[in-house]
């Protein structure tokens, strides 16, 4: 147990005492829990409903993989975490947010907002122009330490910034600091992303397809990395993707979304051993394979990927695939 | 060598040609307008002797590239001549004229920077809303008439019909203040009288004001445009995701980015002010250099007119050197030479 994960936290909230008591009892609030999560976007003429009904939980320390294809409602749940979603005029959501026992649905925009950054936070897919241009990263560090202690000083942030920069194995913090985005590699920036969304160790870590924009090897790298430092914070993810090789090494728990819809949910290791939903069974097949025969040809619209959800029984102890 | 130095030293060798270009210009067309300056400054009763004599100390009689070697050889002394209108140096006429126009240009600046700018930045951050309609509204009436119409209007409205304000001058003769630095606002205050500061600011108000609306117009409409353009940047997103408050957005994170590419139109709106100052001192009978200008042009005061434009040009150029030097500082990319990424 290191010393860091209390000290770090901003002090008063439920997150960290119950994050101790889950090791020892097995059952604690869930970090998150998402009920019948509906979104509709008011159109002109007529609103289009995105989400029929989500639900689904991230438990202390889980990492929680949501997969699916594009336009699926993936990264839209992400925002309705944040509450970013709910500040859009067109945007209609109902159904309730839990976080860490708290319902995140009944509090002011003002309320919402400060939690994040301090207790979730987020990662975003291309590292590069999610990072300020005209700021250095020690700078945008200090805003991000701010965010949890106001009266932070620099120097203190500084120290801070380079030991967690440290943790993505960064191994001139200092320069790097004084760097701006566009002087570091984009699998840098990604380390550097990575790095500030965990500064404030938060309860919740939400990483929309991180390092999409990044050629394969240096994304292997960097979710290597993160799985390092969440697991060494205890800290949940919500890893959202539509990649199943990632999601297979990364997530102990997979929520499988197709057309606004949760189609499959359970163990990471029990899904993709025996995928039970048509959707699910459509989207491993469609994974390109190293051994040849191109992208195999999946129909995109099936009768049966709108079949009921499928969940898989937890499994009580992790068991290996062999 | 470092960039920023590199950029200064050529922005400087780029300035000093430009000035060259500028003063061979005038001089050439200074003497190609037709009337003797020599017959018009001693006046129809001087005898032709005496016109002969005065066109013989002025050179007027060599060719023009060697009327301009004197030129330069006197330049390099810091002489700029005599003026045939005042009989005094060219320089001490500029040195007692230019301050009040500087000032008046300067507070413009200001007014353009602190009032176009925070307007700007209200405008995107409220986009589509009230607020930012006004803002709007307003810029465009800024934008769309010349500061000497916004001169008389203010003028008529803020001196005669309301009189808040003085109609005319910098001071009131009720105040001698030794001059110091001739910049008005900073004497009153260097002579620790605010009761003439306060004047000084009430006569500089209309006709800066009046200089600066294109101007403020101008900033508001620049920042506003560029600031919805960073809106849509990720970056944006992300620090709406860091649970930062839209003031601190707006006013840091969206604001910083859109600035750099502002601050190049700021400087040449700030250069337009310069010559717009000519016409809005005049109209408030303002104690500038633009009633000097005017006057030895009209009576073809050759040292006196290059003495005014290569003043005005270097003042330009100065601007211009430090609105890139602005730009540098402000812009990494710049400051650190080209970027690396990828």
């Amino acid at each position: 147990m290191t010393p860091d994960v209390t000290d770090g936290a901003v002090t008063g909230m439920a997150g960290t005492g119950d994050r101790n008591g889950a090791r020892e009892t097995g059952k604690s609030i869930d970090t998150l829990a998402i009920r019948d999560l509906r979104l509709r976007f008011r159109g002109y003429t007529e609103t289009t409903t995105v989400l029929h009904g989500i639900s689904m939980r991230v438990a202390p320390e889980q990492r929680v993989a949501l997969v699916g294809e594009s336009g699926s409602g993936k990264t839209v749940i992400a925002r309705a975490i944040l509450g970013l979603l709910q500040l859009l005029p067109g945007a209609i959501v109902n159904g309730d947010i839990d976080f860490e026992g708290q319902d995140l649905t009944g509090l002011t925009t003002r309320a919402w907002r400060r939690l994040r950054g301090v207790r979730m936070s987020m990662i975003f897919q291309d590292p590069t122009s999610s990072l300020n241009p005209v700021f250095t990263i020690g700078e945008q560090f200090h805003e991000v330490h701010r965010r949890a202690d106001p009266a932070i000083r620099r120097s203190v942030s500084g120290d801070r910034a380079a030991a967690i920069l440290e943790e993505v194995s960064i191994t001139e913090p200092d320069r790097v600091l004084e760097s701006y985005p566009f002087q570091l590699s984009g699998g840098m920036n990604q380390r550097v992303m990575i790095a500030m969304a965990m500064a404030n160790e938060p309860a919740l870590l939400i990483a929309d397809e991180p390092g999409t924009a990044l050629d394969v090897t240096v994304q292997d790298q960097t979710l290597r990395l993160m799985r390092r430092l969440v697991d060494s914070h205890r800290t949940s993810v919500l890893f959202i993707s539509h990649n199943l090789g990632v999601v297979r090494e990364f997530a102990d728990r997979v929520y499988v979304i197709y057309q606004g819809r949760i189609v499959e949910e359970g163990p990471s290791a029990a899904i993709f051993r025996d995928p039970r939903h048509a959707y699910t069974q459509a989207l491993m097949a469609a994974a390109p394979r190293i051994t040849g025969g191109g992208i195999p040809d999946v129909s995109e619209d099936e009768p049966a990927f709108l079949a009921p959800r499928e969940v898989h029984p937890p499994e009580p102890t992790p068991t290996g695939d062999g | 060598m470092h960039p920023v130095l590199r950029l200064l030293l050529r922005r400087a060798g780029m300035s000093a040609l430009v000035l060259i270009g500028v003063s061979v210009l005038i001089f050439v067309i200074a003497r190609v307008i037709p009337g003797d300056p020599a017959r018009i400054a001693l006046g129809p009763n001087a005898t032709v002797e005496q016109v002969a004599n005065l066109r013989d100390a002025l050179h007027l009689d060599q060719p023009v590239w060697r009327q301009y070697g004197h030129f330069i050889a006197d330049l390099a002394r810091g002489d700029l001549g005599v003026s045939l209108y005042t009989n005094r140096p060219v320089t001490t006429d500029i040195a007692q004229f230019l301050p009040a126009t500087l000032e008046l240009v300067f507070a413009a600046a200001i007014l353009m920077i602190g009032l176009g700018l925070p307007l700007g930045i209200l405008s995107a951050r409220y986009r589509g809303g009230i607020i930012d309609n006004s803002i709007r509204v307003v810029a465009l009436l800024g934008v769309s008439a010349p500061s000497f119409v916004w001169a008389v209007i203010l003028m008529l409205l803020f001196a005669f019909f309301l009189p808040i304000f003085p109609i005319a001058g910098r001071l009131s003769t009720d105040f001698l203040i030794e001059p110091v630095t001739g910049f008005l606002l900073v004497d009153t205050l260097l002579a620790g009288n605010p009761a003439a500061f306060g004047n000084a600011v009430s006569h500089i108000a209309l006709p800066a004001f009046a200089l600066a609306l294109s101007g403020i117009g101008q900033a508001a409409r620049l920042t506003r445009a560029n600031m919805v353009e960073t809106y849509d940047r990720p970056y944006i997103e992300m620090a709406r995701s860091y649970g930062f408050p839209e003031r601190r957005i707006a006013g840091r994170f969206a604001f910083r980015p859109s600035l750099i590419p502002s601050l190049t139109i700021l400087g040449l709106d700030f250069a337009a002010m310069l010559g717009n100052a000519f016409l809005v001192e005049a109209i408030f009978a303002w104690p500038g250099l633009s009633r000097y200008g005017v006057a030895v042009i009209l009576r073809k005061d050759l040292n006196a007119i290059i003495g005014t434009v290569l003043i005005i040009s270097a003042t330009f150029l100065i601007a211009n050197l430090i609105v890139d030097l602005l730009i540098a500082w402000l812009n990494p990319r710049i400051r650190h030479g080209r970027g690396t990424g990828g």
